[in-house]
């Protein structure tokens, strides 16, 4: 079990005491291998979820357990370590450090893990991308696709035990979203848990498994049996 | 993360603002490079007027004839009548720490020389005056024993009395001059002294003998001062004391408080002159130390933008597991390492400055190392102190507010 939420509940409260529950008491559990679709309407809540799951932020309430390890109350440094070993994150927009390499980007998280830098391990990362030529390209000088490629290969690169995209295909056109979806499919399939946040129905049907929030609660908890399958040749190494 | 890294992101940062990374630093190089100008400025003064001080001689005491009281009304320094050639004499021969003795009468007087004409200082001296004032005759040559014991109306002028009687090809020595009307032979010209602490200009004057200056110019039989030349300078003080006290048994007075003459020690006037020239460094440091504080101000202001612009980018590291040390050091260093190029470009443009002034200025400027230490530590220190409070506020943004900040 990689995930297990029991009670959890986000609560913010703005300065007038004004408070928003942004999550009643989700009960949930994933297991390592999966890949789960998170879906539902903005302000449903599943952004909170996935910070919460990214070691980003804190519950309010209820335990999470993550890889066995208690996160409520861990300090900043001690999250920021979490993330560092165990979590690969995947954003909407990308967050490439502009004017700054392929491979310098992928480096990145390595660079504060407080061991030696093997940039060995970048490479082999563009490169399960398939990004072998375009390790010197800046952002710029890339498309969307393969700028999310490069974030796929920042993700990897530390070998984490989870995947948390957000978005991933929201700012690429559909045959580049197709693209980033075979790759995660890809990556699951060599045992990687991934949890993908979207809001398209067709994104999600990439997926093993669709969780659907609505007003901070989980309302339908499904396996797809007939689940997209995406294939672009020449992708994957 | 480890140091090197860390280096290479903060120089990255820096040069992603190539233009704004410059001009912020040229609040920096304009402040140190003050500091740097400023400081070696005021110890070149320093030690201009020090060495100028020491040429008069840094072992002079100077005799000087006391203001006489006539019926309560104080008289001129200078004018009273009582240190007579005696005086002199009895001071080379019975103070041991006295090496040599310069009896002098010095007075204004008209010299006329063809049409030109001008007004100057007239000093009736001794041979031993070349010696103890340390001021030699360039050409020519100087008054003798003999021209002494003969009173001859011989005359060695001052560079600035020469330049006002005689034009600039014409050869003053063998020529005639006039002063108050009695006709003098120029046979010899003094070197270049300029003018010294507490006397008048030196170059302005003209040497006689003292014998001719007393009888034959001024119908004096006292002196105007005695420069007495101390054996060596850690004496001065005894030598002082001594002289002091043979001068009141020759001069009948028991009561210290109504002694007609007044020692002044050359030491102590350069004492006087160094206290100023250091206050003086102090002050235009002081000034030029504002500037760098300013240069420090814009320092911080860009950092501020800097972090705000790359609020993302911090998010980002932050989520990919950066602690908060990490991106505290990141923006740290780069301001520090801001700070310290501007030092460096500052040292330099100092550098060029002093030596610039100094040219302009006619004296040496020391550019000392300790200077150039302080600048750099001043400098990285700015870096510091204006570049925690922005990297602190780095640090401490939250991650997901960061990655959502448009």
């Amino acid at each position: 079990m990689l995930i297990s939420v029991t009670n959890l509940r986000k609560v913010y409260s703005s300065g007038d005491e004004v408070e928003v529950v942004a999550l009643k008491d989700a009960d949930l559990t994933i297991e390592h291998g999966e890949f789960v679709a998170i879906m539902g309407p903005s302000g449903s809540g599943k952004s909170t979820l996935m910070h919460i799951f990214g070691c980003l932020d804190q519950p309010t309430e209820g335990t999470y357990l993550f890889d066995g390890i208690d996160v409520g109350g861990l300090s900043d440094d001690k999250l920021a370590e979490i993330r560092n070993k165990k979590i690969g994150f995947v954003f909407q927009q990308f967050n490439l450090l502009p004017r700054t390499s392929a491979l310098d980007n992928v480096i990145l998280p390595l660079l504060y893990n407080r061991e030696f830098i093997d940039r060995e391990k970048a490479r082999l990362a563009l490169d399960r991308v398939g990004l072998s030529e375009r390790y010197h390209h800046h952002p710029s000088q890339l498309s969307g696709g393969q700028q999310q490629r490069v974030a796929i290969a920042r993700a990897l690169v530390t070998e984490p035990t989870l995947i948390m995209a957000d978005e991933p295909t929201g700012a690429l056109d559909t045959k580049s979203g197709d693209e980033i979806m075979a790759i995660f499919q890809e990556l699951n399939e060599e045992g990687k848990t991934i949890i993908l946040v979207t809001h398209e129905l067709y994104i999600a049907e990439h997926a093993k498994r669709v969780i659907f929030l609505k007003d901070g609660e989980i309302v339908s908890d499904k396996r797809l049996k007939n689940r997209k399958i995406s294939k672009v040749a020449g992708v994957m190494a | 993360m480890n140091l090197l890294e860390t280096l290479k992101m903060a120089l990255r940062g820096i040069s992603v603002n190539k233009v704004r990374s410059a001009l912020t630093m040229l609040g920096i190089v304009i402040g140190v490079g003050a500091v740097v100008a400023m400081v070696s400025i005021g110890t070149g003064a320093t030690s201009s007027v020090t060495s100028r001080i020491q040429g008069l001689g840094s072992n002079l005491l100077t005799i000087m004839a006391g203001a006489p009281s006539v019926g309560g009304v104080r008289q001129a320094m200078g004018s009273a009548t009582s240190l007579t050639i005696e005086d002199a004499e009895a001071l080379k021969k019975s103070v041991s720490t006295v090496k040599n003795v310069s009896p002098e009468l010095s007075q204004n007087a008209q010299v006329v020389y063809l049409s030109q004409n001008t007004n100057t200082s007239i000093s009736g001296v001794m041979p031993a005056y070349e010696e103890v004032r340390n001021f030699h005759a360039a050409y020519g040559q100087f008054i003798t024993k003999d021209d002494v014991d003969t009173s001859r109306r011989v005359a060695v002028l001052g560079q600035t009395v020469a330049g006002q009687l005689f034009s600039a090809g014409e050869e003053p020595i063998g020529k005639v001059i006039k002063i108050n009307n009695i006709p003098f032979q120029v046979i010899g010209i003094m070197e270049q002294k300029g003018s010294g602490g507490g006397s008048s200009n030196m170059d302005d004057t003209i040497l006689i003998p003292l014998s001719t200056a007393m009888h034959r110019v001024f119908g004096s039989r006292s002196l105007r001062q005695i420069s007495v030349e101390v054996a060596s300078a850690d004496q001065m003080d005894q030598a002082s004391a001594e002289i002091t006290n043979l001068l009141m048994i020759r001069h009948k007075i028991s009561d210290s408080s109504k002694i007609d003459f007044q020692i002044m020690n050359q030491a102590e006037v350069l004492n006087t002159l160094s206290e100023v020239t250091g206050t003086l460094t102090l002050l235009l440091g002081g000034i030029a130390a504002i500037s760098l504080i300013v240069g420090g101000i814009g320092i911080m202001n860009i950092m501020l933008v800097s972090v705000t612009e790359r609020t993302r980018e911090i998010g980002l590291r932050k989520a990919v597991g950066a602690k908060r040390r990490d991106v505290l050091f990141q923006f740290l260093i780069e301001s520090v390492l801001l700070c310290l190029a501007g030092g460096v470009a500052g040292v330099g443009l100092g550098f060029l400055g002093s030596v610039a002034i100094g040219q302009y200025a006619g004296w040496g400027t020391v550019i000392s190392i300790s200077s150039i230490w302080l600048a750099f530590f001043f400098s990285g220190a700015v870096g510091v102190f204006f570049g925690i409070y922005p990297a602190i506020k780095a640090s401490r943004l939250n991650p997901i507010d960061a990655l959502r900040y448009e």
